[in-house]
């Protein structure tokens, strides 16, 4: 695509975005606000696995760990709106920083299995540590953001809409401009080949544990998404379904393009919530075949398909 | 931790082993190697299949642990650095088998090396995509260097063979070392690309320090003035190219009634190698 068509497109795309609440009434205002709450999660997983080829089966960790926080601060010492959401970033860099320092020697398997058991504990965590995290009930009562500080809480769908949708484009504009810049492309070189970053100088336990916490901290904005929206947060907001569904929409939408993984998150959100939902809770059943036919149509997924050549002739063996 | 014993009178050497040694369980593939480069020399180390260049190659780069000995690079102990470090310090090291990165272009290739070198590795508010004269300067110039501007914007991983080797030589050089190891470099390149490789190993400044490991004679003894003759993981000669061109013991030890030559250019080639890396096409060369 030309780079004039594309960012055409990207700001046609965000006008779009910014009417939807003066078009269309609140659920769907509210519907989208959730999805762009996981849609920032799947960019930033998308960094990981996309970008810097580390494959996390974790990423609802610091997710989970920056939403709890944002909860926290909201309830207990206020609902200014970046408040909470600054103490998210610093909750899940941090987090992602601190089990980084292990996670990132290995890689691989073990990489993933190891995000994997990480967020597994942070799990048992949320569960049992009822003090702080209300267990498994979960932390409700979260008051409504405010736009200033001791301001009046924000009632409308819309304008919730708006502050959330405004995070995500920093979100996602910090994530691309992470991946176009000469770190990103450090990070495309450690996806390639490590063996040969390190031979040509790079340490590669720096270069990784610096995008990890990266990828923590954005993951730990779109947690604090997550509860403005929801105004609520359990363990199962960082349990392995949420961790799943994020590399979901990742893969469907095509590693490395991170547009894609915003398309992935959307369509996985979806399809669980209000098509599985009228299905009578086979959600899940539903994504694992929406799942199976991206693998098997669309290897590259979403963004990674040459849709005019699909079209027009037999796809051609392409390089991946 | 070990004593700074070398001699101040003489400048050290640009690269010293002593006694190097490499097991794999009970195959030593690297035997207690004690060997010096000068600086600014031009040293070729060569042997049969088999006899442990390319692991020590390795060692000297730090992709692989010692068994025993120890490494210095310009007299400072370098046995237990990493990999990186010893890159930093100066060490740039080409693979035998081609190891690029291969989604994105030559020329980003390049630049991976060179914003390294610059400092802005792990830079975040530098772009990648707005030029910058001090890392696409130096990337274009290792990219004109081996020959490969005009593919320099076609993915790595649909060059040919012979265009990756000479890439894996413009990414060695982008990390300007002070000591550059070339394994193999010349092996699959077509008669054209392996004279403009010659020619741009002769234009390097005289104060890098080059090792090569190569089974072409011919383009040894154009290059080296000094060669180390390994085998079966030990070194059986060292000195300069001419001698150890008629030295009667190398040839002894390992070629029987045959000449230097023939002993490299009529090894059985192993049928588990990839077809291109072997000395097969120079062979003719040189034969004729
Ligand atoms: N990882 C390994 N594990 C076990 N043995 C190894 C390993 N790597 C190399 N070897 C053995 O060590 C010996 C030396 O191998 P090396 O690759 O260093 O030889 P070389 O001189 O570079 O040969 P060539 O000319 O074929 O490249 C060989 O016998 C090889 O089989
Ligand atoms: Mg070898």
């Amino acid at each position: 695509m030309k780079p004039k068509l594309s960012s055409a497109l990207a700001v046609l795309s965000v006008l779009l975005l910014v009417a939807v609440p003066l078009v269309f009434p609140a659920d769907i205002a509210n519907t989208l606000s959730r999805v762009l709450a996981l849609a920032l999660l799947a960019v930033s997983l998308d960094l990981l696995v996309g970008v810097s080829g580390m494959p996390s089966l974790g990423h609802a960790a610091p997710f989970g760990v920056g939403a709890y926080a944002a909860a926290l601060v909201a309830r207990d010492t206020t609902s200014f709106a970046p408040v909470p959401l600054l103490v998210a970033v610093v909750a899940g860099g941090l987090f992602a920083l601190l089990t980084g320092v292990l996670m990132v020697r290995t890689k691989g398997t073990y990489f993933l299995m190891l995000t994997l058991a990480i967020a597994e504990l942070a799990h048992v965590l949320a569960q049992r540590w009822e003090g702080l995290t209300g267990g498994t009930n979960g932390l409700y009562g979260i008051p409504s953001l405010t736009l200033a500080p001791g301001g009046e809480p924000v009632t409308l769908a819309g304008v919730r809409y708006w502050w959330i949708l405004l995070i995500f484009l920093i979100g996602f504009a910090i994530v691309w401009w992470t991946s176009r810049s000469m770190l990103g492309r450090s990070l495309r070189g450690l996806r390639d080949n490590e063996e040969r970053m390190a031979s040509i100088g790079y340490s590669t336990f720096w270069l990784k544990l610096a995008v990890y916490g990266i990828a923590g901290g954005v993951a730990g904005a779109a947690g604090s998404l997550w509860v403005a929206q929801n105004r609520f947060v359990s363990p199962e907001d960082l349990a392995f379904e949420v961790s799943a569904m994020a590399l979901l929409a990742v893969v469907v939408g095509g590693r490395g393009r991170l547009w894609g993984a915003v398309l992935g998150a959307a369509l996985v959100t979806i399809v669980r919530d209000d098509i599985g939902a009228s299905l009578g809770g086979r959600g899940p059943l539903l994504l694992g075949l929406v799942f199976i036919a991206a693998v098997y149509l669309l290897p590259h997924g979403f963004a990674g398909t040459n849709w005019r050549q699909l079209f027009t002739r037999r796809p051609q063996e392409d390089k991946a | 931790m070990s004593a700074p014993t070398a001699a101040p009178t003489a400048a050290p050497a640009a690269l010293t082993l002593r006694n190097v040694t490499k097991k794999y369980g009970a195959l030593v593939a690297v035997d207690d190697v004690s060997l010096e480069v000068a600086k600014g020399g031009r040293h070729a180390l060569i042997g049969p299949n088999g006899a442990g260049k390319s692991t020590l190659f390795n060692l000297v780069a730090g992709g692989l642990p010692t068994t025993s000995g120890q490494i210095l690079f310009a007299g400072d102990d370098v046995t237990k650095r990493s990999a990186a470090w010893r890159a930093r310090r100066g060490l740039g090291k080409t693979f035998q088998h081609s190891s690029l990165f291969l989604s994105m272009n030559p020329l980003d290739n390049v630049a991976l090396a060179a914003q390294r070198v610059a400092g802005k590795g792990m830079s975040w508010v530098t772009s990648s995509g707005r030029r910058n004269s001090e890392i696409d300067d130096l990337a274009e110039q290792c990219v004109a260097d081996v020959g490969l501007t005009d593919r320099s914007h076609i993915m790595t991983g649909n060059l040919s063979h012979g265009e990756r080797r000479q890439l894996e030589v413009a990414v060695a050089l982008a990390t300007r070392p002070k000591l550059l190891l070339l394994d193999e470099p010349a092996a699959g390149m077509s008669p054209a690309e392996s004279q403009r490789f010659i020619e741009l190993v002769r234009s390097l400044p005289s104060d890098l320090t080059v090792v090569i490991i190569e089974h072409d004679l011919e383009l040894v003894f154009q290059l080296a003035d000094r060669v180390s003759v390994l085998h079966l993981g030990g070194l059986i000669a060292d000195g300069p190219a001419d001698e150890v061109r008629e030295d009667p013991a190398v040839q002894q030890a390992y070629l029987g009634e045959g000449s230097l030559e023939e002993l490299f250019h009529e090894t059985p080639v192993p049928p588990d190698l990839p077809v291109s890396t072997t000395s097969a096409a120079p062979t003719e060369e040189v034969a004729g």
